[in-house]
């Protein structure tokens, strides 16, 4: 499967040649998992396991969920209460399936900025990028519909206001609401959809997973220097890399467990830190909470999807160009999904004849900017909507679009990279010292 | 140094994580009381989860129901956990309920919830004390929740505490001044007193304490598997921790040949 060099599977017993011959499913196993993985791989690299250690964990837990929930507008929010009082350990399943999304978005969000650092987008893997972007908004999705079940007053108002934007784009935007809602407002219909997508979609979330997995292993793995892996030979080969087992999986675990530390602390502790009060006030379509705030992986593009108001002199122009089709709902709009797009875009955007972040002198200054970025619009994302708030989610939102469309293109033909290291076997010499020098263990 | 800072970020974005910011402390004062069952080891006193029971029954429940909470769990291990024969006569004494079998009421059993009361449209307490959060600084961030908790107790505290004494009227309708309720004013008449509620061992019954313990009995109806949860969150924290160890252990001895660093 892999581009690399390496041993493949070979049955030896007469049952295995057997097996082989029809069905090469040992075979398929044994080259995913013992696939030569660049030995210099540093730690951003575990969030691969803790991202799907996370789907299991949602599937897991959702599946046992499922069996106590009622998805109906009279019942749906004591039925979470009966969870939580009656089942037999209902309320660790509750808490951690509830945090289990925060740490899902946790490790995404790590993972796709370690991809934007290294260069993991850049040929030949923008496959496995665009594959990943796709999964990461079914992740979105899944767990906007996830947070409407309880059917607390934040699922409610959330539901009516995300599936607004839909309303907002022009001509077919209401018919989609309406699909979506399953009638004029959220309601029992709005609510039976989304549970049915909501168990769904982590099923496609799988499948596509296995698509990134499956591109990631035909070009190998990126690595924190952004050179690739020697494949004249076997041999050659093996000086830069590791199989997958047991080097990095032992490593991945150690990282996973060290997470898990820190996610069982607050399942167990502070299992409401994440969530919103609000969410334990059963929905109510007539009083409307005086501030509706999603869940905090969403804020940073709620921030930029709030940011452009009709003051704003692009939405204005925007107007007047598309003759009032394109008003300020509709910029908003287009602005989240296009700060989505854009990262999706990085790999045709980006100039640089140099992968990794490691040897681009300026990129990481602007790079370093982008995380600020984020985070600002994620504090912002949570403000209310008034000044200073809307000035700062506009600059910070002006700079997440100039990364990608400006900086990242332009950087390309200015920046002066570094000297790369020649092989991957150099760079982690230099940090590790010579395998030969070395008395092996036992 | 860059490596630092990314490093630095990530552990930001891992540790404090927007989600609790809300708007709307502001104007409110809510106090910061110390409840046993704060922080990762505190638990639940269950002689103050009796005494706000009791609060709760002689003067919360003429307005306020607690629908959500099944009698029975009164005498669950980590909660006012009251004797069987108790908890069936404050059943009975306490509640009738309607039986839509015997179309007609009866008085309530253990295994009945607590009833409805929704008469005067005020709120039912069961979650109250999620429902409402104490803390929200500094600027919205919700760090401090990360050292005093939510404060969902200490906001039903502050706000049984928190009248003024001013009064207004609007619309006929009478409402307090308060400085814990958003926008000051509150149309519930300040509901608990000095002395209000007499308690059989003589424990003190002046207005904080009745705020004290009523507001812990709510967060017990709120969080009625909070002892256990905690108590998993531990021993997890800890069998995790073991884990990491071992598995760093074992990770340090795979790759130390690969490494060029000695190993005996």
């Amino acid at each position: 499967m892999s581009g690399i060099p390496h041993d493949h599977y070979e049955p030896k017993t007469g049952a295995e040649k057997w097996l082989h011959s029809r069905l090469p499913v040992v075979g398929l196993i044994y080259d995913t998992i013992m696939i030569p993985t660049p030995k210099n791989l540093n730690w951003w690299w575990i969030w691969g396991i803790v991202l799907a250690f996370c789907l299991v964990l949602q599937i897991v837990t959702g599946i046992i969920l499922v069996m106590h929930y009622t998805p109906h507008v009279d019942m749906a929010f004591a039925s979470v209460e009966h969870i939580m009082r009656n089942v037999n350990g209902g309320h660790m399943i509750r808490y951690v399936h509830m945090n289990g999304a925060s740490l899902f978005f946790v490790a995404v969000y790590i993972h796709i900025f370690r991809g934007l650092f290294y260069g993991s987008y850049k040929a030949p893997r923008e496959i496995t990028w665009i594959v990943g972007m796709l999964i990461y908004l079914l992740m979105m999705g899944t767990a906007f519909m996830g947070y409407v079940l309880p059917w607390g007053q934040m699922s409610f108002w959330g539901a009516t206001v995300i599936t607004g934007l839909f309303g907002a784009i022009p001509v077919v935007g209401e018919p989609i609401q309406t699909l979506l809602l399953g009638g004029p407002a959220v309601g029992n219909a709005t609510l039976n959809r989304f549970f049915s997508l909501h168990y769904l979609l982590p099923f496609v979330i799988a499948g596509l997973v296995i698509v990134h997995i499956w591109a990631f292993h035909t070009t190998g793995n990126n690595n924190p220097t952004g050179v690739d892996v020697r494949k004249g030979s076997k041999e050659e080969a093996e000086k830069d890399t590791l199989p997958f087992w047991p080097y990095f999986v032992i490593k991945d675990f150690l990282g996973l467990a060290v997470v898990l530390v820190v996610f069982w602390a607050i399942v167990g502790f502070m299992p409401n830190y994440l969530g919103h009060p609000d969410n334990y006030i059963e929905a109510n379509p007539l009083v409307t909470p005086a501030h509706i705030v999603p869940e905090w992986y969403f804020l940073p593009f709620y921030a930029i999807l709030r940011a452009f108001t009709s003051e704003v002199w692009v939405v204005q122009i925007a107007s007047y160009v598309t003759g009032g089709i394109v008003d300020a709902k509709f910029f908003g709009v287009l602005a989240m999904f296009g700060a989505i797009i854009a990262m999706a875009l990085a790999p045709w955007l980006d100039t640089s004849s140099v992968r990794s972040g490691k040897y681009r002198p300026q990129f990481k200054w602007w790079f370093l900017l982008l995380i600020i970025d984020f985070f600002a619009l994620m504090w912002l994302g949570a403000m209310p909507a008034e000044e200073p708030y809307a000035s700062l989610s506009l600059i910070a939102s002006a700079y997440w679009f100039g990364y990608f469309f400006v900086i990242l293109p332009l950087l390309g033909v200015i920046e002066k990279p570094e000297a790369l290291p020649a092989t991957i076997e150099e760079d982690f010499d230099a940090h590790y010292g010579k395998k030969s020098e070395a008395t092996p263990a036992e | 140094m860059f490596k630092k800072l990314v490093t630095g970020a990530a552990f930001a974005l891992a540790l404090v994580p927007a989600a609790s910011f809300a708007a709307g402390g502001g104007d409110q004062h809510i106090e910061d009381f110390a409840f046993s069952f704060e922080g990762p080891f505190g638990s639940y006193d269950q002689n103050q989860l009796q005494r706000g029971l009791q609060i709760y029954t002689e003067v919360c429940s003429a307005c306020h129901g607690l629908k959500l909470i099944p009698i029975r769990t009164l005498s669950d291990e980590g909660g006012p956990q009251l004797p069987e024969d108790q908890v069936r006569a404050y059943a009975s004494d306490n509640f009738s309920i309607y039986d839509p079998e015997l179309d007609e009421d009866r008085p309530a059993k253990p295994t009945d919830n607590f009833p409805v009361n929704d008469a005067l449209g005020a709120p039912d307490l069961s979650l109250m004390a999620k429902a409402r959060a104490g803390f929200h600084g500094p600027a919205g961030l919700g760090i401090n929740q990360l050292v005093k908790g939510m404060g969902g107790a200490e906001y039903i505290a502050s706000l049984l505490t928190g009248y003024t004494g001013e009064t207004k009227e609007e619309a006929g309708t009478t409402f307090y001044e308060n400085t814990a309720f958003p926008g000051g004013w509150i149309s519930m008449a300040p509901p608990l007193a000095d002395e209000q509620v007499e308690f059989i061992d003589g424990h003190s019954n002046d207005l904080h304490h009745l705020s004290e313990d009523v507001s812990a009995f709510l967060m017990w109806t709120a969080e009625p598997k909070m002892m256990a949860r905690k108590q998993a969150g531990l021993v997890g924290v800890l069998f995790l921790t073991v884990l990491s160890v071992l598995l760093y252990l074992t990770n340090k001895r795979l790759w130390a040949p690969h490494k060029g660093k000695k190993i005996s």
